[in-house]
């Protein structure tokens, strides 16, 4: 394992546990809230995976061995996107839950029938 | 461009560019129907054709862009994952003729219904025949992404409620499964799994303990093993019926593929696995049990949905060339007979209006070749001979009472049981929903939506698709010698790994 970044580890753990907080929410807008953090944490974890910080990787412009991992960033970039995208897909279905419902709460099936059926 | 590299390629990339055209096909719904269905034939065809080459002459690799190893994103088609391919694609292009059945009669198909197959199939071809941990990642991503379209279409309040649920859970476990990928690039500097398969075994052995159970759990929850099902009974039983079948048919499938594939190659075990055991063990149990209290039709197969994915997990807990085996065999069992149920209780949906065994009663005598459609499946779910059911199972049981250890022993006991209770529930069904009295349809709980329900007919067109997939599960049981010699092989290539090292690192060292 690569030297790690102990204020990254700790800004990851703790955006870890805040998201899970949000998650466990009733309302799905804070659950959207939490999946954005749960991204920001998993993507952090991805930027220490590829070891300690270097120089932007372009090739040629410093020697091989300053050089930033450039895989890592490539995945966090793509993580953002996708996380991105589910998290405006969650903020359409609330709005949506909210037309249909009056309310953005994620119950259960048999609260939902009690509540007047589908 | 050689022929087998294009080979490889078709399934993932025609899908994925057809679904850009289909969906700007949607004013022409006939072309979008010809597109829609042309395409997962070709890559059925296709699929055939790798399980062929695969299965003469060894894995056959691609490297998109035409990168060195491990560079850029390689594509792998071995025995395996060709014939999940197979199965996949076919289930999938027989359940969207099921699905435009339906469709033509209550208005028009939804225009984002085809480019969203399209993706999804898209999305499980990449998962099934990706090389890279990451690229696995992004697969299962694209298969989701589509489903989140397909569970919120045409939504009402059920609909988005079970697609809360859905979306969340799916979320989580995504991420995760992200995480498990950045701990593992950080460990091992590499995300290719050939390569990976040879790094992962120079770590200490408590690291690799630990890689091995946070991928499991990663992938469990996308997999409905209990304790991580809650989310699927939750989900998937107010969806339309061709949606909710290639969601049982597939997706949790995939995720069974994508741990099979991880644990073989990364952690080869010479002991069963006791933990995959116990996990085994209860989500046999629970799911059963669970199907046993539904009164639904929807949710007593989604519990038994959840409950077979312990066979799968049993053979592969065993550790052995037969325990693999015998779940790749279960998979392909698995995929053809959950996507036939779920059509069926869709076709019963529109005969009589609703799913509850309760207000059901003598479909058998107003629908007779229906009722023979869902018998088969059935038995075959149950485990009856000389079904594939039956065979899928006696795989798993043989090769776990083979291992002579005790706990595996049980476990094989518990898979029994499961066979019996399953039994249960589907005679239950059947003498309340099938039998007796005919019931009057019910009128059809919501109008205004594109399902029309509770006519009292059975429509041609599903009941052809359905029993097409009815007669895969037929033709299963009936070459079962060369399936399962063909899961024999891929079992041996699982278990070594050695060719599949072979075929994408050719010669080079670490």
């Amino acid at each position: 394992m690569n030297a790690t970044n102990l204020t990254l580890a700790l800004l990851c753990g703790g955006f870890f546990a805040a998201g899970i907080h949000l998650m466990m929410a009733r309302s799905l807008v804070r659950v959207a809230m939490g999946v954005v953090l749960l991204g920001h944490a998993a993507n952090l974890l991805l930027l220490q995976s590829g070891g300690p910080a270097g120089k932007p990787p372009v090739s040629g412009s410093a020697p091989y061995e300053e050089l930033a991992d450039p895989l890592p960033q490539a995945m966090a970039l793509t993580a953002i996107v996708i996380t991105f995208a589910v998290t405006a897909l969650l903020l359409a279905v609330a709005c949506r839950s909210n037309d249909l419902r009056g309310h953005d709460d994620t119950t259960d099936r048999s609260v939902d029938d009690e509540e007047g059926g589908p | 461009m050689t022929l087998a590299t294009l080979l490889v390629v078709v399934p993932v990339a025609v899908p994925l560019l057809a679904a850009g055209l289909a969906l700007l096909l949607g004013p022409w719904p006939t072309a979008q129907r010809v597109l829609g269905t042309a395409v997962p034939t070709a890559v059925v065809v296709d699929a055939a054709f790798l399980l062929h080459r695969a299965d003469t002459q060894g894995p056959v690799v691609a490297q998109a862009g035409g990168y060195r190893v491990p560079l850029g994103i390689t594509l792998v088609a071995d025995r395996f994952s060709a014939l999940v391919l197979l199965v996949s694609s076919i289930v999938l292009l027989l359940v969207v003729v099921y699905a435009m059945a339906q469709g033509m009669r209550g208005g028009t198909v939804p225009s984002v219904f085809h480019p969203s197959h399209l993706v999804l199939l898209t999305g499980v071809a990449l998962s099934f025949l990706t090389g890279d941990l990451f690229t696995l990642f992004v697969g299962l991503e694209i298969m989701l992404m589509a489903s989140y379209a397909l569970i919120t279409l045409r939504p009402n309040r059920a609909r988005v409620r079970a697609s809360m649920t859905y979306i969340v859970t799916s979320l989580l476990s995504s991420i995760l499964l992200l995480s498990s990928v950045a701990v593992v690039y950080g460990l091992t500097g590499t995300l290719n799994l050939a390569q990976l398969s040879r790094r992962v075994g120079d770590l200490a052995p408590d690291v690799q303990a630990w890689l091995s159970v946070m991928l499991l759990l990663a992938l469990a929850i996308k997999a409905a093993i209990v304790p991580m099902h809650w989310w699927l009974p939750e989900s998937y039983p107010p969806a339309p019926a061709p949606v909710t079948a290639i969601f049982a048919a597939l997706l949790t499938k995939v995720a069974v593929y994508a741990i099979i594939r991880t644990q073989t190659l990364f952690f080869p075990r010479d002991e069963p696995w006791t933990l995959l055991l116990i996990l085994s063990a209860v989500t046999l149990l629970v799911g059963a049990f669970g199907a046993l209290a539904q009164d639904n039709l929807h949710g007593a197969l989604s519990f038994l949905l959840v409950s077979h994915i312990g066979y799968m997990l049993l053979g592969l807990a065993v550790s052995t060339r037969e325990g693999v085996a015998a779940s790749g065999i279960y998979l392909v069992h698995h995929i053809v007979v959950q996507a036939c149920l779920f059509c069926v209780v869709g076709l019963v949906e529109h005969h009589r209006g609703t799913a509850s065994v309760r207000r059901l009663g003598g479909v058998g005598a107003t629908a007779p070749v229906l009722s023979m459609i869902f018998l088969i499946p059935a038995l075959s779910l149950g485990g009856v001979p000389p079904s594939d059911g039956f065979i899928a199972k006696l795989a798993v049981l043989r090769s776990a009472v083979g291992t002579q250890d005790p706990l595996p022993l049980v476990v094989a006991g518990v898979g029994l049981l499961t066979g019996l209770l399953t039994v249960a529930v589907m005679a239950r069904i059947w003498s309340r929903a099938f039998w007796g009295e005919p019931a009057a349809p019910v009128p059809d709980p919501d109008p205004t939506d594109e399902l029309v329900l509770g006519t009292g007919s059975v429509m041609r067109g599903m009941t052809v698709a359905t029993a097409c997939l009815m007669l895969l599960g037929v033709g299963v049981a009936a070459g079962a010698g060369p399936v399962s010699d063909l899961a024999t092989r891929a079992g041996e290539d699982l278990r070594s790994g050695a060719e599949y090292r072979a075929s994408v690192l050719g010669g080079e060292g670490r």
